[in-house]
């Protein structure tokens, strides 16, 4: 079976190109380079076209991209021209040359900053495309003072106008890429802007926080909120007992920001950092991820429970997962109806959070009045998390301050530290087991499969692993975006007696195939709930995984920028690869989660104490 | 060719008062697509709205397609600064337009059309729509024009709302989608994937409004006026420091020295032949022919007299453009707020080589990497001013 090809030459070089390929993609096939920059290789997609603008892959507005097409009049944007026929390509001539540097002039006549002390110092695509093109002069002049005033620095995500080059990534990010559609283009010409419905702060506009827009934003103009300013002071005061939990998502990813291959995980040198740092205590957050999947598993066997023996029709499955608070904040904004359906059991972070200011607290003899507890998590949505007014069931705020991957790097290269060449050293007691049901959060399908390897062993009473091989559930892993598994529950075993508060027996599950979807990135959270308010397959699903970022958290807005699907796939190898290296792989045995319900809530999950601690409430926001 | 009388003006006859619209439908409801396509291609016909592609091609290549529904569009967003030739063929030859997009219809094998008129023309909807409704009660346009079943044609009036950028065919296709008027990528074009990202015809209001008139008198009629390149005759819209402003109609290749003299602007000291987007013509050119291969236009002529400041024409132009960029691109948006700038500071303080040199390479980066002709034709207006009028600038200030 012969392909049909077409055959192109680019700066001499003979190539042959599936039709429909651009001018740019088949340049890259063949080692050639053309700069661009409006261009992301997760914007410029046929499906991402399909969505949204019928068939314009490429917004092409930068004009970067420019090559030489023989027989057209103007230079052509490789990035958008599909090949459909034979043609001659150069990418450098006097006028391609002529016109980048012009090009990259204008932009900086309207860039107000200095690079030295910009967030982005190193690795602004604008900064290193002047580099790249020799761009020594500024023939259009720069601007003497800001063109925009700098919003309110509460917000979450920080917007700096003066830096933007109406790229519009941040648009086709927000509208298409994630069908949140919080920031749009306004006026034309010379009023051309970026900006929110009603010119609203952020903080005020349905934006979801999930930072998908920062982690594409190639200038400076989009950012998070800076909290380590207010961490280093927190440290210096001897007053206080300053703790940290991480996440397993930076961990596979700082190492990018200290000139790592992606996929390089820098878990227990990073411990070493942070206690360098000054932080009195560095807890593992799998350790809450196993706690959330034994409240939320059991909260998952109660509703299942109720739907099928009770036969309530109130049940309100399937159940969606709560450990996105890009998701959550979502939910609450566009399907606010379908809030019940939310598991009411927090994140790993905020029931971390609740715990030590409760539980860890006594147990060491705290005041918790002077614990700061602060978190690295790879995403710029778990500052609001945790500003959260009803996360506050220690008594105080449960987290207080919850730091990206890019901060806690920042804060580490303040203070100087070589952080791939550190020596390794363990988490700290009592939430210190690494395991690879808490790790496996980090991707897409984790914890879905972190909870069937509970729900699985508990209702069956036999190993995952005659299942599964290796424990490893294959159906649920993968990167499209909506995906479906079930499993079929051929036998079942005793109730275990952690969970004999909840139900009598496992009996009313034999032969029940537990269908399960997961879905990540919001545009495919959308596909889910349209799916589920018209009656489609996946109403009838029991238990839905729901990450508002692509990827999941491992691609989450907090994380190293640039980002990539190859990017993403490396740090996901990374996750699985430290999955099959820990000892501890399931939720229900980890010593440090069992303990805590024998010694503190005294009771299984989802009974009165924990519910306190470690369940919310959500807010509808339409 | 003599001078005949201006419809409505002393001087200059118009074709299209002589012309049947309804014979010429009549005509092409005998007719077969191919056929229809032979003749409008025969006649030499090109776009008048500006860009000049041969309508017939263009007919034949949406023909080619195979989606539907096909869309034929009449770009009546007439945004060219000095052009108002198609107000008037709006007003007064309104028939020929229906009955043009008609043809078109019939040639592409598209049963819907869509007028897509200016903002600024909204007085003219009313009228518009009466007109349609006439020609569907005869039975010339409807499901079954001229009782033919398989000739099935109608039209729905649209608005524009106010961007000069909606006059570029694929910007006007995204404001009919309800979307920014924003121009696309060139490819793939509008006959292949248009109007919803189905197969669209473009055409100019004048464009339609010679269809009827080639079929009834003939291609060879229209193809006997005009130049070998530039076969037929136009509209231009004639307005500034003359006499006799107005719409006249010439045939290609007539010389602007020609037009001066019957419009009553022998005396100018420049002529704008394009609009905004075109050239500026010094008296020493006048000689020039108006045709696609020598001073290219979509009918706007305005006339600049002796006492005028060209440079406050040029800064007038370059404002229109800073304000009228969609603002997609950066040679585009931000190209016309420096050149602009660049204008205003050499009006006070004359030219150096330096930024003259930096001016034309910005201009020349402008025409050769915007996205769209608006972009790539607006520093045109500067430069031919630049070339000839720079007497107009003070001295360099030291």
């Amino acid at each position: 079976m012969t392909v049909e090809t077409v055959a192109i030459t680019i700066d001499g070089k003979e190539l042959k190109v599936a039709p429909g390929t651009t001018i740019l993609q088949a340049a890259r096939k063949a080692g050639l380079h053309i700069p661009t920059l409006c261009h992301h290789d997760d914007l410029c997609t046929e499906a991402l076209a399909a969505s949204g603008r019928g068939k314009v892959t490429a917004p092409s507005n930068c004009r970067l991209c420019l090559v030489e097409v023989e027989g057209q009049r103007t230079l052509q944007a490789s990035c958008a021209l599909p090949i459909t026929g034979p043609m001659t390509v150069r990418t450098t001539s006097t006028a391609i040359r002529h016109a980048r540097r012009d090009i990259l002039e204008l932009m900086m006549s309207e860039h107000y900053g200095d690079c030295a002390v910009c967030r982005r110092n190193g690795t602004c695509e604008l900064q290193q495309l002047c580099a790249e093109y020799g761009v020594d002069t500024e023939r259009f002049g720069r601007p003497e003072a800001p063109l925009f005033a700098l919003e309110n620095s509460d917000n979450i995500i920080v917007r700096d106008m003066n830096k933007c080059v109406l790229c519009r990534r941040c648009i086709r990010t927000c509208a298409l890429y994630q069908g949140v559609s919080a920031l749009t283009s306004e006026g034309r010409g010379d009023h051309s802007g970026i900006t929110t419905f009603m010119d609203r702060e952020m903080m005020d506009a349905w934006c979801i926080n999930c930072g998908q827009c920062v982690n594409r934003c190639p200038t400076g103009a989009l950012t998070e909120r800076d909290d380590t300013p207010d961490i280093w002071l927190a440290i210096e005061d001897p007053d206080k007992i300053v703790v940290i939990q991480t996440a397993p998502a930076p961990r596979a990813a700082v190492g990018e920001l200290f000139g790592c291959e992606p996929g390089t995980p820098l878990t227990f040198q990073m411990n070493t950092a942070l206690k360098r740092c000054g932080f009195d205590k560095v807890f593992d957050t799998n350790f809450s991820a196993d706690l959330t999947i034994l409240e939320e598993g059991a909260e998952l066997i109660s509703r299942l429970y109720k739907a099928v023996v009770l036969k309530d029709n109130n049940a309100a499955l399937p159940q969606f997962t709560s450990c996105s608070p890009g998701w959550i904040k979502f939910i609450e904004h566009f399907y606010p109806d379908y809030l019940p359906h939310l598991s009411s059991a927090k994140s790993p972070q905020q029931m971390m959070g609740a715990v030590i200011k409760t539980y860890l607290a006594e147990k060491n003899g705290w005041d918790p009045s002077k614990i700061v507890s602060v978190s690295l998590m790879p995403c710029t949505a778990k500052k609001f998390e945790a500003a959260r007014p009803e996360m506050d069931s220690s008594g105080f705020r449960d987290v207080d301050y919850a730091l990206t991957t890019r901060e806690i790097a920042r804060m580490f290269k303040q203070a100087g530290i070589d952080l791939p060449n550190l020596e390794k050293s363990s988490f700290d007691d009592p939430f210190g087991i690494p395991t690879g049901s808490g790790v496996i959060f980090a991707a897409t399908g984790g914890v879905m499969e972190a909870a069937l390897r509970t729900v699985i062993e508990v209702v069956t009473g036999e190993k995952v692993e005659s299942l599964f091989d290796k424990a490893n559930i294959v159906p649920v892993r993968g990167i499209e975006g909506v995906r479906v598994a079930e499993v079929t529950i051929d036998k079942v075993g005793p109730v275990p007696a952690i969970l004999s508060h909840l139900v009598p027996d496992f009996e009313w599950l034999r032969g029940v195939t537990v269908k399960v979807a997961m879905a990540h990135g919001t545009a495919n959270a959308i596909r889910v709930m349209q799916d589920i308010q018209e009656g489609g397959p996946l109403s009838q699903c029991h238990f839905i995984e729901f990450m508002a970022c692509p990827g999941g958290c491992l691609g989450g807005g907090g994380q190293p920028i640039p980002t990539s699907a190859e990017i993403r796939a490396a740090r996901a190898k990374a996750i699985y690869g430290e999955d099959a290296a820990y000892a501890v792989r399931k939720s229900h045995e980890n010593e440090d989660v069992l303990r805590i319900y024998r010694e503190f809530f005294k009771e299984g999950p989802c009974s009165h104490k924990s519910h306190e601690l470690l369940h919310t409430h959500y807010t509808e926001r339409g | 060719m003599d001078v005949k009388t201006v419809h409505g003006f002393v001087g200059n006859k118009l074709s299209f008062a002589d012309a049947s619209a309804d014979a010429g439908l009549k005509l092409a409801e005998a007719m077969d697509a191919e056929a229809l396509i032979a003749k409008v291609s025969a006649s030499g016909l090109r776009g008048r709205g500006g860009a000049g592609f041969p309508t017939g091609m263009k007919w034949k290549f949406a023909r080619a397609e195979t989606r539907t529904p096909k869309y034929i569009i009449c770009n009546a967003d007439e945004g060219e600064p000095g052009t108002f030739k198609d107000r008037l063929i709006l007003t007064d030859f309104p028939d020929l337009v229906f009955a043009g997009m008609a043809v078109a219809g019939k040639a592409a094998g598209a049963e819907k059309g869509i007028l897509y008129l200016r903002a600024e023309y909204a007085w003219l909807r009313p009228h518009l729509e009466e007109v349609l409704e006439r020609r569907r009660k005869a039975g010339l346009l409807g499901a079954a024009i001229l009782g033919n079943k398989a000739f099935s044609f109608d039209v729905e009036i649209r608005m524009g709302s106010g961007a000069y950028i909606c006059g570029e065919e694929t910007a006007l296709i995204e404001s009919l989608e309800g979307k920014r008027g924003e121009a696309r990528n060139r490819m793939p074009f509008p006959v292949q994937a248009g109007y919803l990202g189905l197969p669209t015809v473009v055409n100019n209001v004048e464009t339609f409004a010679w269809v009827p008139c080639i079929l009834q008198m003939g291609p060879e009629w229209f193809s006997s006026m005009g130049t070998q390149k530039s076969p037929g005759a136009r509209l231009f819209s004639v307005s500034g420091d003359c006499t006799r402003p107005g719409v006249y109609e010439y045939p290609f290749g007539t010389a602007l020295r020609r037009l001066l003299a019957d419009v009553g602007g022998e005396n100018a000291k420049a002529v704008q032949v394009g609009g905004a987007s075109g050239v500026c013509v010094p008296s020493a050119q006048f000689d020039r022919k108006l045709a696609f291969e020598d001073l290219a236009t979509g009918g706007s002529i305005i006339v600049f007299g002796q006492e005028r400041d060209m440079f406050a024409v040029a800064e007038n132009f370059q404002h229109f453009f800073a304000e009228e960029s969609c603002g997609q691109c950066v040679p585009c948006r931000i190209g016309n707020v420096r050149l602009h700038e660049a204008i205003v500071r050499m009006r006070e303080d004359g030219l150096d080589v330096d930024t003259a040199r930096t001016l034309r390479q910005l201009a020349a980066t402008m025409q050769a990497a915007s996205k769209c002709g608006l972009g790539q034709s607006s520093p045109n207006a500067f430069l031919s001013i630049l070339d000839n009028f720079a007497g107009d600038l003070p001295p360099r200030k030291q």
